[in-house]
C-alpha cells in the first residue's frame, strides 16, 4: 500500500515536471514582453508595460514577412490541400503491388530533412527556369513562389494523410449507389466524396496553413531574395534580442488559447447535439422544432468571451496607466544606485591619493627636486584612477551590453552625462570614460595631483 | 491485364475530369516536386563548381571532388582529414541520437499516463495542453530558451541567488541550452506516435499480468514496450530526422564555437556561394537519415507502412 502511494506521488511529480518543461519556457518568455527592461528579462523587473507590443507593431520588415508568409500560407492551402486529397484517393485505386511504392514516395518528404528539400526545390526550379530561357527576374526565381513549391512537398503528404485517415471510413458502394441511380463521375466526386470529405478538407487546410506558417527550414533556402515572418524573426533573434519578440510570442500562445477553447466549445456542443440525435432516434424524446441556438449564443462562448475582453483590458489598462512615472521612479533609482558607487569609488580614491601622497611627500624630501616626477610610483595614480573607471565599468557590464540598443537606455546615459557634469569628477564616470578623457576639467585634476607633488 | 486496360479501367471508374485532375496532382507532386528535384541535387553535387552561364558545357563536368572535400579536406591543407567538416558531422549525428533518447525517455510516461491512467477531461486537457505550445513557432521556443538560459536569465538568476552557483554558468557556450531546445522542440512529435500505439493496448492484459503477480517493470517490458514497438520506433524517427536536419535552434542557441552540420550547408549556400559543395552535403545529410530509417526499421523489426501512419 505504502509503496502504492510512493509510485503515485512520483508518478504525479513526474507529469508535473514535464509540464513545467513544456510551459516553463514560453511562460518566462511571456512574461518577459510586460517588463520595460531592453533585455528580455524576468529579473530585476523595471515596470509592467505593453509598450513593447507598440514597438512590434511599428517594425516594418516583420510586417513585410508577416504579410508574405500569409500569402504563402493561402499558396501553400490551394496547392497542397489538392495535391493531398488527389494523394489520397490515388492511393485507394493504385495497383496492391505498386502500392507500397507509391506509399513510400508520397510520404518521404515528411522524412527528408527540410534543409534538403529547400535546396532541391532551389536548384530544380532554376535549372527548369534556364533550360526554358528565362532571366532571373522571372517566377522560377520568385522567392514566393519558391517557397509554395518547396513547403507544399511535404505539406502535401501531411494532407495526405488527414485525408486517408478520413477514406478508411468511406463506404465505396455510396459511390456505387450514386453511379446505378444515374450520377455522372462528377456529379458522385462533387455530392458524395466531396461531402464526406469536407470536415477533412477543413481540418487539413488548417494544418497546412499552420505548418507553412512556422516553416523555417525549407523557407530560408527557397526565399532568395524575399523574406518570411519566420526568416525575419530568425535573423532578428541572431542579431541582438528585444523584448517585443516576447511581445510575439505572447500574441501568437493568446490565439492559439483563444483557438483551442472556441474548438472545444463548439467539440462540446457537437457531442451534445449527436446524443441529442441518437435519443430522438432511439424515440426517448421528440424532436424539437425549436431552431439550435447560434454557436454565438451559446453561454461556454459568451462567458469565455468576456473573461478574455476583460483580461485584455486590465492588461491594457495597467500596461498603459502609470507606466511614466514607474519607468522614470526606476531611472531615478537606478542614478542613485550609481551616484552611490561613484561616491564610494571616489572617497576609496581619496583615501588611496592621500596615502600615496603621504609616500610621495616622504620620497620627494629624500630625493630632492624634479626626479621624483619621473617615478614609476606618480605614476600609478592615475593609473589605479583609471582600473578603478574600468571597475565601474565592468559592474554596469551587463546592463551596458544587454540593452546598448534601447532607447532607453540611451536617455539613462544622458542622464548620468548630465549628472556627471554637475559632479565635476569625469574620471570616475565608467560609461563616460572615453568622451571626457580629453576634457579640460580632466586634465585639470591631473595637473592638480601633480601641482601638489 | 495489361497497362493500357489498367488505365482504361481508371479513367472508367472515376470518369474523365477527376481522372485528369487525379492524374495531373499526383504526377506533378511526385515528379516535380518529390522525385527529379532530388535527382538534380545529386546531379548537380557531383559537378564541378561553376557559375549559372557554364552549366552544361564542358566546364560543368562530373567529379566527385565535394565529396572527397568533406571527408579529405581541401588538397592544400596539412591534415589528411578534413577534420573541422567531420567533428561537426558526426557531433550532429551524436547530438540526434542523445536528444531522441532523451525525448523517449521523457515521453514514454507521459504517453501511458495519457493513455491509461488518466481519465475523461482531466487527460483531454492534458492533450489540449501538450498541443499548445508547439503552434508556437520553432524559432520563438529556442529564443524562450535563450532567455532562460542567458546569463542574467531566470536559470541563472536563481541559481546563484540560492547560492548553488558562485557566478552565472554560461549555458549557451557549453551546449545545454541547444541540448535542452531540440529536446523541447520536437517532443510532441515523439509522444503523439507512442501514445496512439499505446492507447490500443487492451487494459485487460495489463490487468492480468498484474493479478499474476508480475512487477510493473515487466508489465512495461513485455506487454506495454512489444505493442507500443511502432509507434515507438516512428517516434524515434520523426526526432532524429527533425533534430539531425534542424536549422533554426542551432543557429540561436548554438554556442559560438560548435556548429551544427545544416549551418555548413547553410553556409555553403549563403556565404561560400559554393552550391555544388552544400548539395554535397545535403545529399550526405540525407543518405544518412536514409540509414537511420532503414536501422530503425530492422531493429524493431516493423515494416515502412506500419512506422508512417
Amino acid at each position: 500500500m505504502m509503496q502504492d502511494r510512493m509510485q503515485r506521488i512520483l508518478v504525479i511529480g513526474f507529469v508535473l515536471l514535464f509540464f513545467l518543461y513544456l510551459f516553463g519556457p514560453l511562460l518566462v518568455m511571456g512574461i518577459t514582453a510586460f517588463n520595460t527592461s531592453a533585455f528580455p528579462r524576468v529579473s530585476p523587473w523595471d515596470c509592467f508595460s505593453v509598450e513593447w507590443f507598440d514597438v512590434l507593431g511599428q517594425d516594418t520588415r516583420l510586417m513585410v514577412g508577416l504579410r508574405n508568409s500569409i500569402f504563402i500560407g493561402f499558396g501553400v492551402v490551394a496547392l497542397a490541400v489538392p495535391i493531398g486529397l488527389a494523394g489520397a484517393l490515388m492511393l485507394m485505386q493504385v495497383n496492391p503491388r505498386l502500392r507500397p511504392w507509391y506509399y513510400t514516395t508520397v510520404i518521404s518528404p515528411i522524412l527528408v530533412p527540410g534543409v534538403v528539400l529547400g535546396i532541391s526545390t532551389l536548384l530544380f526550379w532554376d535549372r527548369i527556369g534556364l533550360m526554358l530561357g528565362f532571366d532571373t527576374e522571372s517566377i522560377f526565381y520568385n522567392g514566393i513562389f519558391l517557397t509554395i513549391i518547396g513547403q507544399s512537398t511535404f505539406i502535401s503528404a501531411y494532407t495526405m494523410l488527414i485525408f486517408i485517415a478520413r477514406l478508411q471510413r468511406f463506404d465505396p458502394l455510396l459511390v456505387e449507389a450514386a453511379m446505378d441511380l444515374g450520377a455522372t463521375h462528377v456529379q458522385t466526386f462533387r455530392k458524395i466524396t466531396l461531402p464526406f470529405l469536407k470536415p477533412a478538407v477543413g481540418s487539413a487546410a488548417v494544418l497546412a496553413f499552420l505548418a507553412s506558417f512556422e516553416n523555417y527550414n525549407t523557407t530560408v533556402f527557397t526565399i532568395v531574395s524575399e523574406s518570411t515572418l519566420t526568416t525575419v524573426l530568425a535573423s532578428k533573434v541572431r542579431y541582438g534580442i528585444d523584448p517585443s519578440i516576447s511581445a510575439l510570442a505572447v500574441m501568437i500562445v493568446f490565439l492559439t488559447l483563444v483557438g483551442a477553447i472556441f474548438y472545444e466549445i463548439s467539440q462540446r456542443r457537437e457531442n451534445r447535439r449527436q446524443k441529442r440525435a441518437a435519443a430522438v432516434a432511439r424515440g426517448e424524446i421528440t424532436k424539437s422544432t425549436r431552431k439550435e441556438k447560434s454557436f454565438f449564443a451559446e453561454p461556454a462562448f459568451l462567458m469565455s468571451t468576456l473573461v478574455i475582453v476583460a483580461g485584455l483590458g486590465i492588461v491594457y489598462f495597467g500596461g498603459t496607466v502609470g507606466v511614466d512615472e514607474c519607468k522614470a521612479a526606476v531611472k531615478e533609482q537606478k542614478r542613485v544606485e550609481v551616484q552611490r558607487r561613484v561616491d564610494k569609488m571616489q572617497k576609496q580614491q581619496m583615501f588611496k591619493s592621500a596615502v600615496e601622497q603621504q609616500a610621495e611627500e616622504a620620497r620627494a624630501r629624500g630625493t630632492e627636486g624634479y626626479e621624483g616626477i619621473f617615478a614609476p610610483d606618480s605614476l600609478q595614480e592615475h593609473i589605479t584612477t583609471d582600473d578603478a573607471a574600468q571597475e565601474d565599468d565592468s559592474a554596469k557590464g551587463t546592463e551596458g551590453y544587454q540593452s546598448i540598443f534601447a532607447p532607453t537606455n540611451l536617455e539613462g546615459q544622458t542622464g548620468q552625462g548630465d549628472q556627471s557634469g554637475q559632479n565635476g569628477e569625469p574620471q570616475a564616470k565608467g560609461t563616460e570614460q572615453f568622451e571626457s578623457i580629453f576634457a579640460p576639467s580632466n586634465l585639470q585634476g591631473q595637473t592638480g595631483t601633480e601641482n601638489d607633488n | 491485364m495489361g497497362i493500357v486496360t489498367y488505365w482504361q479501367d481508371f479513367f472508367h471508374r472515376n470518369g474523365v475530369s477527376v481522372a485528369v485532375f487525379l492524374i495531373v496532382s499526383v504526377g506533378f507532386w511526385i515528379f516535380m516536386m518529390i522525385l527529379l528535384p532530388q535527382f538534380f541535387m545529386l546531379d548537380f553535387s557531383i559537378r564541378a563548381n561553376v557559375p549559372p552561364p557554364k552549366f552544361g558545357t564542358e566546364e560543368h563536368y562530373y567529379t566527385m571532388e565535394h565529396y572527397k572535400y568533406m571527408i579529405f579536406g581541401s588538397a592544400q591543407a596539412t591534415e589528411s582529414y578534413n577534420i573541422i567538416d567531420l567533428t561537426v558531422f558526426f557531433r550532429t549525428i551524436f547530438a540526434a541520437i542523445v536528444v531522441t533518447m532523451i525525448d523517449l525517455a521523457l515521453c514514454y510516461p507521459i504517453a501511458y499516463y495519457l493513455a491509461h491512467v488518466a481519465t475523461g477531461g482531466w487527460s483531454r486537457l492534458m492533450v489540449l495542453s501538450l498541443i499548445v505550445p508547439f503552434w508556437v513557432n520553432e524559432i520563438l521556443r529556442a529564443f524562450a530558451f535563450k532567455i532562460i538560459f542567458g546569463s542574467t536569465g531566470v536559470i541563472n538568476n536563481t541559481l546563484v541567488a540560492i547560492g548553488i552557483l558562485s557566478e552565472p554558468y554560461d549555458f549557451i557556450r557549453n551546449d545545454v541550452a541547444l541540448w535542452a531546445g531540440l529536446s523541447y522542440a520536437f517532443i510532441l512529435l515523439m509522444i503523439f506516435p507512442i501514445y496512439n500505439a499505446v492507447e490500443s493496448l487492451d487494459k485487460n492484459q495489463i490487468e492480468a499480468a498484474r493479478d499474476l503477480g508480475s512487477p510493473w517493470w515487466r508489465i512495461h517490458w513485455r506487454i506495454v514496450v512489444p505493442h507500443a514497438k511502432p509507434g515507438i520506433s516512428s517516434g524515434c524517427t520523426m526526432v532524429f530526422m527533425l533534430t539531425a536536419g534542424a536549422l533554426a535552434a542551432p543557429q540561436i542557441l548554438g554556442g559560438p564555437s560548435s556548429l551544427w552540420f545544416t549551418q555548413i550547408i547553410y553556409q555553403g549556400f549563403n556565404q561560400a556561394g559554393n552550391w555544388a559543395r552544400g548539395s554535397a552535403y545535403a545529399i550526405v545529410l540525407l543518405i544518412t537519415c536514409i540509414i537511420f530509417v532503414l536501422v530503425m526499421m530492422k531493429v524493431f523489426k516493423v515494416k515502412f507502412g506500419e512506422m508512417m501512419r
